[in-house]
């Protein structure tokens, strides 16, 4: 066991505690019968942006310790593996067996206890739905220090959807089966469209995605005026083997995803500014051209970010905040005037989404629910805070909600109203965890 | 808990009716009302300044407490503590003073040391503990322009500002490894009960821009603040002054 300073994948609001690494786990319910006053939470791979994998003055569990796939079941499409298994191992192992996860969030450094306990979303939401849906049975160990066995419509079905999006809350996620896809390559066929404002984007978006399983927009957040919100959707299938290029037929099924760097913490804040923001958001709006049918590997499509290594840190020491929130189909003035709130607020944002969601799952605190998804990350800095609640009043008069995952900075009360299942949720938790000895500093800020 | 973009969820101060600690909250208050812990002598003074926090929306308790009392400060922090974590705290009590008292009579001089060194040092340790072992966390101390380098109009007081800055710069490297964020504010002359009727010193501040300074000083992390920024250039040159120079000057 030794103290450390946690922050989430935005570095803002350190905090410390005892981390434990347990190798099995008969370790990790040993850790939560030592869990003091404080009590214990489960840790992945700390890529949640804000505070929900600290636990300040209590015990951590790191789970990447738990770190075994147990079996693949090619035919069926399922595999089990221990919670600690991250996305990107877990890839690079189902691949060869030309399986794929159905849900990929837009990083593969998460864990699958974590995948679990945000209920991740991918660009494939409005097909798949999210991570929970593909989760076949979960064992939870539970404050009671007991291993229990939880399915979406078994015995335990309140705790096991409680547990999908229930931030850690309910209990450490020891492994879980999950479902997974088969593709012939490892390949995309992706077609591009550069739309030059965000009403023509918007529109574009809102017709055709049943056509694709993945679908998402980058979107300008700086350029103000006619072009205000142009941007880039990019909509893909997999491709088959007949689809790719000769020279990929040989190996279609190759993981192409390397890192090939580790960006150095020597970075100061400020360096997205308003001049570097507009000068990425015009390279990377020129960059993407119209196009159909364009061949692209996993990096390229899926996940760019996971070329560089701790590419947060090119925010300085101050950090940075990412604010996601989800409308109801029908609420697209609401997404228009958040895009021009922000780019008219003075604050920065270049890694800017919007996606529209498909149906949610039964999981009374999963994010994902119809309608509109946009997701922007400013560098934390003055007047950040009135920005801020300014879009919450925007996305709570329509009728919206904030994702857990990225969250760091709302009220109590703004969560209840959100999330108006929350209560339901508590019930379950409360029988689980009478004591509530799993608790976080999201928890204690949210009064969860 | 302290958020993403620096609003906390409470805050204590020891010296519950200093008008910068009032200033402190108000100014949290305004970005967002918080849970806030006014620690001081009981009396009217004391519940005015809780009804006027009232005033932003905040839920205010008051808690007794006397500086000069230190076998009881344990206790009092650990109340302070008894509703739940505290984000952040300020040690914002003092006493300036009739400054010529202060060298030639030994009940004044001795008052003055045990406010605002021995009082600042008790709580201190107590704090520490307590914010140890809560794992994260804010502590502010008041010091002062005056404890950069004794003069002769206020060296008492200087001293014992002096003795609370070196504690405190201490602990900031002490409590680093815990979580904990200690910040030393040194302001200069201040408008304030303590310091009415004396005549302003330059770059004087009003309490609300020291407030500002300490919020921003907690938002940023930042170990150390002076208030108005400034004054940490005028205090190095003055600092580095020859003795028969320094002496003559009308500060």
């Amino acid at each position: 066991m030794q103290s450390r300073r946690l922050t989430g994948w935005g570095r803002t609001s350190p905090s410390t505690a005892s981390v434990v690494t347990p190798r099995d786990r008969a370790d990790v319910v040993d850790a939560i019968k030592a869990a003091g006053e404080r009590g214990v939470l489960a840790r992945g791979l700390g890529r949640s942006y804000g505070d929900p994998a600290q636990n300040s003055g209590g015990l951590v569990v790191e789970m990447t310790g738990l770190d075994r796939i147990h079996t693949i079941d090619v035919e069926a499409g399922t595999v089990s593996v221990d919670a600690g298994v991250s996305l990107d191992t877990l890839m690079r192992e189902l691949l060869p067996h030309g399986l794929w996860l159905p849900v990929l969030p837009g990083t593969r450094q998460v864990t699958v206890g974590g995948a679990i306990g945000s209920d991740i979303h991918g660009k494939a939401h409005h097909v798949e739905g999210s991570f929970g849906n593909h989760v076949l049975s979960l064992d939870l160990a539970t404050a009671a220090g007991d291993i229990r066995t939880l399915t979406p419509d078994g015995p335990d079905a309140d705790l096991f959807w409680a547990t999908v999006g229930g931030m850690g809350l309910t209990g450490v996620v020891l492994g879980a089966t999950l479902h997974v896809n088969h593709v012939e390559t490892a390949y995309f066929l992706v077609d591009t469209g550069q739309l030059g404002s965000l009403a023509e984007l918007m529109a574009r978006q809102s017709s055709g995605d049943e056509n694709y399983v993945e679908s998402v927009s980058w979107f300008d957040a700086v350029t103000t005026g006619k072009h205000l919100g142009r941007g880039i959707l990019t909509r893909a299938n997999h491709a088959t083997v007949a689809d790719l290029p000769a020279k990929l037929r040989g190996a279609p099924l190759k993981f192409d995803a390397p890192q090939l760097l580790t960006v150095p913490d020597l970075f100061p804040s400020g360096l997205l500014n308003r001049v570097t923001a507009k000068v990425f958001s015009e390279l990377w709006y020129r960059k993407s051209p119209t196009k159909a049918g364009a061949v692209q590997n996993i990096t390229q499509f899926l996940h760019p970010l996971d070329i560089a290594g701790e590419w947060n840190r090119v925010y300085g020491p101050r950090g940075f905040l990412q604010y996601q929130f989800v409308v109801p189909f029908g609420a697209e003035d609401t997404i228009r005037e958040a895009v021009h709130t922000i780019a008219h607020s003075g604050h920065v944002s270049a890694l800017n989404v919007l996606k529209r969601f498909g149906a949610g799952n039964r999981a009374p605190l999963s994010f994902p629910t119809p309608g509109w998804t946009l997701c922007v990350d400013f560098p934390v800095r003055p007047g950040l805070h009135e920005l801020c609640e300014r879009l919450d009043g925007l996305v709570l008069a329509a009728g919206g909600r904030l994702y857990l995952a990225k969250e760091s900075r709302t009220t109590p009360d703004a969560l209840q109203r959100m999330y108006p299942r929350i209560d339901e949720w508590r019930k379950v938790r409360a029988a689980v965890d009478p004591t509530g000895i799993f608790s976080s500093d999201m928890s204690r800020r949210l009064a969860l | 808990m302290i958020d993403a973009v620096g609003n906390p969820q409470s805050l204590l101060v020891l010296g519950g009716t200093s008008e910068i600690g009032l200033a402190v909250a108000e100014t949290f208050a305004r970005s967002r009302p918080l849970r806030v812990i006014l620690a001081g002598r009981p009396g009217t003074r004391l519940d005015d300044a809780a009804q006027r926090l009232r005033g932003t929306g905040s839920t205010v308790s008051v808690l007794p407490f006397d500086a000069r009392r230190p076998e009881t400060h344990a206790e009092v922090v650990e109340k302070a503590f008894a509703d739940g974590d505290v984000d952040v705290t300020l040690v914002a009590f003092g006493i300036l003073g009739d400054q010529e008292a202060a060298w030639t009579d030994i009940e004044a001089a001795r008052e003055m040391a045990e406010v605002n060194y021995v009082g600042a040092v008790t709580v201190g340790v107590a704090l520490a503990d307590r914010l140890r072992r809560q794992g994260h966390g804010s502590l502010v101390a008041m010091s002062s322009a005056a404890a950069e380098r004794p003069r002769r109009s206020n060296f008492v007081y200087g001293s014992t500002k002096a003795g609370l800055d070196s504690f405190y710069t201490g602990l900031t490297d002490a409590l680093a490894p815990s979580g904990v964020h200690v910040s030393v504010i040194r302001p200069g002359f201040v408008h304030t009960r303590m310091t009415h009727g004396l005549k302003a010193a330059p770059l004087s501040q009003t309490p609300e821009q020291v407030a500002a300074v300490i919020v921003a000083a907690v938002r940023g992390r930042q170990e150390q603040a002076w208030a108005p920024g400034p004054m940490r250039w005028v205090m190095t040159v003055l600092r580095h002054l020859p003795r028969a120079v320094f002496r003559k000057l009308p500060v």
